[in-house]
């Protein structure tokens, strides 16, 4: 393992300190139990918005902390979900009367822990409302999984429930519009390389040189299917096929579009991907309104990329442009 | 027998040890249908049991097992936090108020514990899950108590059907966690949690039998 830490145990705490130093304007870090704050939390009359899961996604969800996006993120230990006491204090950090939402990614821990932290949040009078994000489709969305992951569409739902509370929706509103988000969006992963969990110390599974892995979601756990490795023309054809048929996306359609890097593959790669995934919406006559490209939904050093699509309305164009100042996102301030 | 304080503590320790020796196994397992992470978040949450234990140490056994539900609850988190904190915070409140519980107590206690998880996971048998090891366990702590069993034959039949247990998730197909999103690629491996469960089952019997 090569990283540049001190000693694998370290890594979460170590990195919120720099975290912290970094953007002293912009969020605090409490500690015991550990959650990012916004400075200025909690807002009065505003709706809270609170998200949280695992370390080394980063961007996610420390680093989208900040005016605009979210009031506070809860980060687990590296890939774990983070504790009901840790939820539980941001929650009652951010509450300013309104209420607050929890953003939570479908993964059997992130659920089970933010059930535990809203039943906490209840008995102590703080109207709680979750929504699971689940737009995976490189998941089988059946009785016999866990359902569908949250991956690339939780950062487009934390930007906009982030502008819609800053603008004064409601917690009912803020929720549904979570809800719409969600119920709008598909992505879909693949990977280059693994990733190594510092505490594990040696890469979560192996690739060979001309392999790839498809369908992977932001853990380094294996993927849907292993195959020979394709040129990226064929492989973002691949994706947006599998994406696009699921919602399904149609001619006419505007979108909201994500190409995401998971941590270790260079912007040029990722410009080329995003080159692709724009001349095969075209050819569609669906329109990319709105466009990220770069590291939003990391997993660590892995090398790939995921392409996330939102089916967006007017609503959600008008929220995309709202200001956002926080460390991983920012324009319009 | 009966088991008081001194032998429910020694139970954690020896846990403690037990899952940071195995935390490697653990992880590897984690690592082919999970997200390696089972060993490393097993060996952290004993180790702040023991830590909380020495802090503020418990004066009856119904707090020993809540302090090991609060530590687990939040320094475990993942999945494995908040299912076997459930099952602490249940054995907690299954657990009689005497300074020693008899066999039948202990059985109440599995088994309110293992309900607990049933109820905060949703899964059952033959989802490849922790349960695949505690369920038939349990079973088999129930036939031995209906028998009159001893304790330590009551815990070793638990150990030895977890341990079946265990070794048979190997076939299965995951429908629960984050191995099932392998679908049947999960089968072939034996399930993490299911095996932390055997170690601490084992560890009961191995503590509690003279
Ligand atoms: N719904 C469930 N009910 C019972 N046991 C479960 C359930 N889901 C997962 N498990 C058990 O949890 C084990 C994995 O625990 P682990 O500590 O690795 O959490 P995790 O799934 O990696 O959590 P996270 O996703 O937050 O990292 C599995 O091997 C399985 O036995
Ligand atoms: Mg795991």
């Amino acid at each position: 393992m090569k990283k540049l830490i001190n000693h694998p145990q370290n890594v979460p705490a170590e990195f919120l300190a720099g975290l912290a130093l970094a953007h002293a304007d912009i969020l605090k870090v409490c500690l015991d139990p550990v959650y990012v704050v916004r400075v200025d939390a909690p807002v009065p009359g505003k709706t809270g918005i609170v998200s949280g899961g695992g370390s080394g996604h980063e961007p996610m969800h420390v680093g989208y902390v900040g005016k605009g996006m979210l009031d506070a993120a809860c980060p687990g230990q590296v890939f774990t979900s983070p504790t009901p006491d840790q939820i539980e204090a941001a929650t009652r950090a951010v509450n300013g009367g309104a209420g607050v939402l929890h953003i939570v990614k479908n993964y059997t821990g992130d659920i089970m822990n933010f059930e535990m932290a809203a039943e906490l949040c209840q008995e102590r009078g703080i109207e709680v409302r979750a929504v699971v994000i689940n737009d995976d489709v490189a998941v089988e969305d059946s009785l016999y999984t866990a359902g569908r992951r949250g991956v690339g569409v939780t950062v487009f739902a934390e930007k906009l429930c982030g502008a819609a509370a800053q603008r004064g929706y409601d917690l009912a509103r803020v929720e549904a519009l979570c809800r719409k988000v969600n119920g709008n969006g598909r992505s879909m992963g693949m990977a280059l390389t693994s990733c190594t969990v510092p505490a594990a110390g040696k890469p979560t599974f192996e690739l060979g040189e001309d392999e790839m892995e498809m369908g992977i979601g932001i853990h380094g756990e294996p993927g849907r299917e292993r195959m020979p490795l394709l040129p990226a023309a064929e492989l973002t054809a691949r994706m947006a096929a599998t994406i696009l048929a699921d919602l399904p996306f149609r001619g006419g359609d505007e979108v909201i579009a994500m190409v995401n890097g998971m941590g270790g593959t260079p912007l040029m790669e990722l410009y080329l991907v995003y080159g692709e995934l724009e001349r095969i919406l075209r050819g569609l006559r669906i329109r990319v309104a709105r466009r990220l490209v770069g590291n939003y939904i990391t997993s660590l050093e892995m090398a790939g990329c995921s392409i996330t699509l939102l089916k967006a309305d007017d609503e959600m164009r008008a929220l995309w442009d709202d200001p956002v100042l926080t460390p991983g996102l920012q324009w319009g301030i | 027998m009966a088991v008081g304080k001194p032998e429910v503590l020694k139970w954690l320790e020896v846990l403690q040890q037990v899952y940071a020796e195995n935390r490697q196994w653990l992880t590897e397992l984690d690592s082919a249908i999970g997200d390696a992470d089972h060993g490393i978040n097993m060996d952290r949450g004993f180790t702040a049991v023991k830590a909380e234990l020495a802090a503020h140490p418990p004066s009856e056994i119904r707090s020993v097992f809540q302090s090991v539900a609060t530590a687990l609850i939040r320094h475990v988190g993942g999945a494995a936090g908040p299912l076997y904190g459930t099952f602490f915070l249940r054995a907690a409140a299954a657990c009689p108020r005497k300074t020693e519980i008899e066999a039948a107590d202990v059985v109440a206690l599995f088994q309110a514990g293992i309900k607990g998880i049933e109820q905060r996971g949703k899964a059952v048998g033959g989802d490849k899950t922790m349960l695949d090891a505690l369920l038939p366990a349990l079973d088999a702590m129930r036939k031995g108590l209906e028998n009159g069993c001893s304790l330590a034959a009551i815990l070793d039949a638990g150990a030895v059907a977890a341990h079946a247990g265990m070794l048979a998730t190997v076939a299965m197909q995951a429908h629960k966690g984050r191995a099932s999103y392998m679908g049947a690629r999960s089968i072939g491996h034996q399930d993490p949690g299911a095996t932390s469960s055997y170690l601490l089952l084992k560890a009961a019997a191995d503590t509690w039998r003279s």
